[in-house]
């Protein structure tokens, strides 16, 4: 039963993963997006991971792909922004090749020499939260406050940004 | 009997679930327009039925039975799946509402809820946090201007708002920690954890701003700028009909009686009330009537508030409700904190 929902939710999430680069259209793009953000959502709930899948959802399904819709709706490029010019074009698809396969060998190297095995990364049934929470503010509180400010500087940038736009218009 | 447990019996409960808010929505457009109705000092429907009582199945009838057009400048696929995406979210946020207590009848618990999740509060959000899809997909998909500025409006509304909204839960969720001194994120939980009596007049301080991000969150009037009438032609909506429109009203009406089942669970203590450890299916009627209350605060409010202006929607969110939130939010910290 798990293997099966397992598969069937890999096939989904391949599946959608692939619509994000062939589909024509960005917002179809975006939507396979949310696709695939769902269904990575629905096997971390598997995992018993509650909490790392409803932080999926609120993060990545309902403030990312809002945004990149946002942004496509707003500029109106449905399509135009895959008419880039030929040149440049496939110099990023060269990148894009050679960064997806570099990650695909990192990632098989890693499932290989078992650095990370599928228990490691479970957390208590019911006590998720209190568990990612622990561990948070106690072993990893270092990092954790680095994001903080890193994420407060962006916020700052943000701003800054923002109001310089307005001065000019001004 | 596993299998019971863990797929018949949540199924059972959907099913009646999503029946009773189906049947919820369509008596809440006839509360509606009953209340309104009195507001404005006027009959309301009376013609279908002693008392009207049979006019939401006669637009029910109405609205299955109209021709479905598909426009053709629209974007097919999407433009069918938006009212789905739309109502989805109001449907299943309810799966961690608790409506009654748990009650035994012949040996066999019966729980008034869907799912006792440790991320109750954060399942609200993250479904909340994805309802603005169907507005959205519905705006791009119908390649109209007014739609399309009905979509950009609501996504940015519903995301400011979406923040004060969070901010007052977690307050909330800190506050649990309080009676027990054992947090949870569980709104059953929440429910079932007495409070004293101080708690519950700082949480009743917070629920205004609560209760003013929930009238944005579902669009409703003064914050009904998705689809204003006389400016944007019914915003998101002005390319759908029949069925399909019947839907986004359905999500409109749904997503009421959900944000009001949420403060109920939140604020007023859910299915709690005297008797309910004698009688626990009061606790059921006890809930109703909570969220019925509720319900008659969103339709006074559109009966008695003037639809504000977008900067005005905005300039509130950002420079009143969230300071304000932020305030709450570092007070209860504090206090908790301290205690």
């Amino acid at each position: 039963m798990q293997l099966f929902l397992f598969l069937a939710l890999a096939i989904v999430a391949i599946a959608a993963a692939i619509g994000v680069l062939v589909s024509k259209n960005a917002v179809y793009s975006a939507l396979a997006l949310l696709v695939n953000f769902a269904v990575l959502a629905v096997m971390y709930i598997m995992l018993h991971a509650q909490f790392v899948a409803v932080v999926q959802v609120i993060v990545y399904a309902g403030a990312i792909v809002v945004l990149f819709l946002f942004v496509i709706m707003l500029i109106g490029t449905e399509t135009s922004l895959l008419a880039a010019r030929g040149r440049s074009r496939q110099i990023t698809t060269i990148i894009a090749l050679v960064a997806g396969v570099a990650f695909l060998i990192s990632a098989a190297y890693v499932a290989v020499a078992g650095t990370v095995s599928a228990d490691q990364g479970r957390v208590p049934g019911d006590g998720a939260v209190q568990a990612i929470g622990e561990a948070l503010f106690t072993q990893y509180l270092l990092p954790f406050e680095l994001a903080s400010v890193l994420l407060l500087v962006a916020m700052i940038g943000a701003v800054v940004l923002a109001r310089k736009q307005k001065s000019d218009e001004v | 009997m596993d299998w019971v447990n863990s797929i018949l019996s949540p199924l059972v409960k959907s099913l009646v679930l999503i029946l009773l808010l189906l049947t919820g929505f369509a008596y809440l457009t006839y509360y509606e327009r009953k209340l309104l109705a009195r507001f404005q000092v006027r009959y309301g429907p009376n013609r279908a039925g002693p008392l009207g009582l049979l006019q939401p199945i006669a637009d029910a009838f109405k609205a299955i039975f109209k021709e479905e057009v598909i426009p053709r400048h629209v974007d097919k696929w999407v433009y069918i799946a938006a009212p789905a995406l739309a109502l989805i979210p109001a449907l299943i946020a309810f799966a961690v509402i608790p409506i009654g207590p748990s009650m035994t009848v012949a040996g066999y618990t019966i729980n008034f809820y869907i799912a006792n999740v440790n991320i109750g509060f954060l399942y609200i959000l993250a479904v909340a946090s994805i309802g603005t899809y169907g507005v959205v997909l519905a705006g791009w998909s119908s390649n109209n201007n007014y739609s399309i500025i009905g979509a950009l409006r609501t996504s940015a509304q519903m995301i400011s708002y979406e923040l004060p909204m969070g901010i007052i839960l977690v307050a909330i969720v800190l506050t649990t920690t309080l009676a027990t001194g054992v947090g949870s994120l569980s709104l059953v939980d929440l429910v079932t954890t007495p409070r004293p009596w101080w708690l519950w007049i700082w949480l009743w301080l917070a629920f205004p701003i609560f209760f003013i991000t929930m009238l944005a969150e579902t669009n409703r009037s003064p914050f009904d700028l998705p689809e204003t009438e006389n400016e944007l032609v019914a915003g998101f909506q002005t390319e759908y009909g029949g069925m399909k429109f019947a839907l986004f009203f359905m999500a409109e009406y749904i997503h009421m009686i959900t944000a009001s089942a949420i403060m109920v669970t939140v604020f007023f203590g859910g299915w709690q009330g005297p008797f309910v450890d004698q009688f626990p299916l009061l606790g059921v009627g006890y809930f109703v009537i909570k969220v019925v209350l509720i319900l008659f605060l969103f339709i006074w409010v559109r009966a008695s508030v003037p639809r504000v202006r977008y900067d005005q929607l905005m300039q509130f969110c950002w420079k009143i409700m969230f300071p304000l939130s932020l305030v709450y939010l570092a007070v209860t910290a504090v206090f908790v904190a301290l205690s």
